[in-house]
């Protein structure tokens, strides 16, 4: 076993989990648990042997002593004044995976269904049933399997078919690690019905200093004709670490919108993997990353093209700072009845500094004859006569510098249909590339 | 305004610059012709404070300041203004935002408040009215796409928001048609006046037929070895540069 401390913890909080079922052991919902565990354990959490896992070592989490979180109570004042806090939509806020009533807004209305998981399980088990888990690659997977196990929290969106929703569903998860490592399982589930639409913006954040680290599972489901836009947002502290993985199913004629912002993070890993199950689809991925310190960055991304006339697009972007590593993996894969397929992918760096790092890697599998796709990717420091010609201007060396780079990371942030979002992205990426 | 004494610059171990003396009054237009390689370039960019080239000797005086102990960005804001050969294209920076953050560094390097917007715009309007730029162009990302003349008349706009008081224009006919020529010419001549002083690197007499310089100066090998008026860039057009490194080289050759 590669990690034999934070296992043990996992383990020992699964056990703690299973004696509080209050003869619920036999529920549908324990059985997925317990088969998830299983297949957990027989995997262990990925070593660097693994290839999928070759440049992110999860041997820091070693040295982490987690708490699995327990009802409590904060003062929410101080979440108020997060950055974020103010975007506008209906919100379902969590602290430490505990739901914040006053934290969050929900309106009754027919377009959507918002619930706990834990609501979900009471109200609609039928949905659990149906959705958790059921896109999840649990045998390759074990940090999902993890997250299927112990998930204690998270949120259910049900967008019932031709519904189109205006405001954005914002789902805030925000770890306190004032007082101590906390480790949260979350795994939200959303389901867009049959030409339906929703915005989705997750946001994941940190208060205090201690290490947190959150699993995050995302399983979303997009019907016939649906348009879904998901962003996901990351602005956390140097100590914590992100685990995440969205799993995306799309049918045919779908639109699917991903933008993937990480402010900040110690360990962030985001596996963002599209399956393409129908014909005319369109999917769309947007990144950036602008770690600085000794932050480390791993975007992993999977286009499974299943079906004809298909098309999809990728632009990842990364400032790297200071000591800081980044990791792109982009894997098309193209299946033999794919043909007509449109893939496209770039991924583009620039670092600022002789210690940051950059690992890219595009992987095409291509096994359908009449197809385009094309990949690129490039890693280079910013141009010193750029530089130059706008220091003979009056412009100094590192204002010019800091244009630049917020020039190179509005290509992403541009991609945002949300306005507000992307005027609060700016002036955080703004401050940080200064 | 400008004292250049005895300049000598390199970059990496070849000597470029070989003992440069130059001085410009305010309002004068000095040409500075000469072969390839000779260090009219070098010139400029010493000047305006490129990082490539190392000074190993020499002065500087700008208005009474020592220019060499100065950055670029500082250079910029006490008045010069080096108009590039080859203009750098910026993606994502719009030449409005490109200028109104050099405009506001400059203004705060002088301690002034920045500009606002209107009065920004309200300037921009006016100067790229009278160096005849389209607005069109200055919304897009800089130099990204322009056409060789485009990029070149922006080099001109530039210069006339920020107002220096030396322009540098190297080599700015290079790869420019006769018409895109008039109306770089035209922006620099309309920028011409008592206070303000050109220094116009440049190979061939064609771009002298309209910026007239006061005087002309043949650098060769690193040295500025014969100065005149504006005739000798036409006796220069007429013979080529020949007879002019010959001189040079027997003059070097009799000192040795």
């Amino acid at each position: 076993m590669s990690f034999p401390n934070i296992q043990a913890q996992y383990e020992a909080e699964f056990e703690n989990i299973q004696k509080n079922l209050n003869g619920k052991s036999d529920s549908s919902f324990n059985k997925i648990r317990r088969s998830a565990f299983e297949k957990y354990k027989s995997l262990g959490l990925p070593s660097v042997k693994n290839e999928d896992w070759k440049y992110s070592n999860l041997k820091g989490l070693e040295k982490i002593s987690v708490s699995f979180p327990k009802a409590s109570n904060f003062d929410s004042s101080i979440f108020k004044s997060l950055p974020l806090s103010d975007l506008e939509g209906i919100s379902l806020c969590f602290v430490n995976g505990i739901f914040q009533t006053e934290l969050s807004h929900i309106e009754e209305s027919s377009k959507i269904k918002v619930m706990s998981l834990d609501q979900a399980l009471e109200q609609n088990p039928e949905i659990i049933e149906k959705y958790y888990g059921k896109s999840l690659d649990l045998e390759k997977e074990s940090v999902s399997a993890l997250n299927v196990a112990l998930a204690s929290t998270g949120s259910v969106i049900i967008i019932p078919d031709n519904s189109t929703l205006d405001q954005a569903v914002i789902i805030k998860n925000i770890s306190d690690v004032n007082s101590g490592d906390i480790s949260n399982n979350i795994h939200n589930l959303i389901v867009i019905g049959k030409n339906a639409e929703v915005k989705v913006v997750e946001i994941f954040q940190t208060v205090g200093e201690h290490a947190a680290i959150s699993n995050l599972v995302t399983e979303i489901f997009v019907d016939e004709d649906a348009r879904a836009d998901y962003y996901k947002i990351q602005d956390e502290n140097d100590k914590s670490y992100h685990l995440g993985t969205t799993q995306v199913i799309q049918a045919a004629k779908s639109y699917f919108y991903a933008a993937t912002v990480t402010i900040n993070g110690g360990f962030v890993r985001n596996n963002l993997n599209l399956v393409l199950d129908g014909e005319h689809i369109e999917s769309h991925m947007f990144g950036l990353y602008i770690p600085n310190g000794k932050q480390h960055i791993d975007n992993h991304t999977l286009v499974d093209h299943r079906k004809p006339n298909c098309e999809s697009n990728e632009l990842y972007k990364g400032v790297l700072m200071d000591s800081s590593n980044g990791v792109f993996n982009g894997k098309i894969f193209v299946r033999e009845d794919a043909q007509k397929t449109n893939a496209y992918q770039n991924c583009r760096n620039v670092i600022t500094s002789d210690n940051a790092s950059m690992n890219s890697k595009p992987q095409l599998e291509i096994w359908a004859d009449d197809v385009k796709c094309s990949h690129g990717t490039t890693t280079g420091k910013l141009n010193d006569e750029a530089i130059f010609y706008m220091q003979s201007r009056g412009i100094p060396k590192p204002e010019a510098i800091r244009l630049q780079l917020v020039a190179f990371a509005e290509d992403v942030v541009s991609q945002i249909k949300i306005e507000k979002l992307r005027d609060m992205l700016d002036v955080l990426i703004e401050n940080k590339l200064t | 305004m400008l004292k250049i004494s005895n300049l000598q610059a390199r970059v990496e171990s070849k000597e470029i610059l070989r003992g440069i003396n130059l001085e410009i009054k305010p309002g004068e237009v000095h040409a500075i012709m000469g072969p390839n390689g000779s260090g009219k370039s070098t010139l400029a960019s010493v000047l305006a404070g490129r990082e490539d080239y190392e000074v190993t000797g020499g002065t500087v005086e700008f208005n009474g300041k020592d220019l060499l102990e100065l950055a670029p960005e500082e250079r910029a804001a006490e008045g010069i203004f080096l108009a590039f050969q080859y203009p750098v294209e910026i993606p994502g920076v719009t030449t409005i935002n490109f200028l109104k953050t050099a405009i506001n560094q400059i203004r705060k390097y002088h301690e002034k408040d920045p500009l606002d917007a209107a009065q920004f715009l309200k300037l921009m309007k006016d100067k790229a009215k009278s160096v005849k730029i389209d607005d069109q162009l200055l919304r897009r990302s800089l130099n990204e796409g322009f056409s060789g003349g485009e990029k070149k008349r922006n080099e001109i706009f530039q210069m006339a928001m920020l107002e220096p008081s030396l322009g540098i224009l190297d080599e700015t006919d290079s790869g420019l048609d006769i018409d895109a020529l008039k109306i770089v010419a035209d922006g620099v001549n309309q920028l011409r006046s008592k206070d303000r002083s050109f220094i116009v690197v440049t190979h061939y007499q064609r771009l002298l037929d309209y910026i007239v310089p006061d005087f002309v100066h043949v650098l060769y090998k690193g040295k500025i070895v014969k100065s005149g008026t504006k005739e000798l860039a036409l006796e220069l057009e007429e013979k080529g540069y020949d007879w002019i490194k010959a001189e040079a080289d027997a003059l070097e050759a009799s000192m040795v």
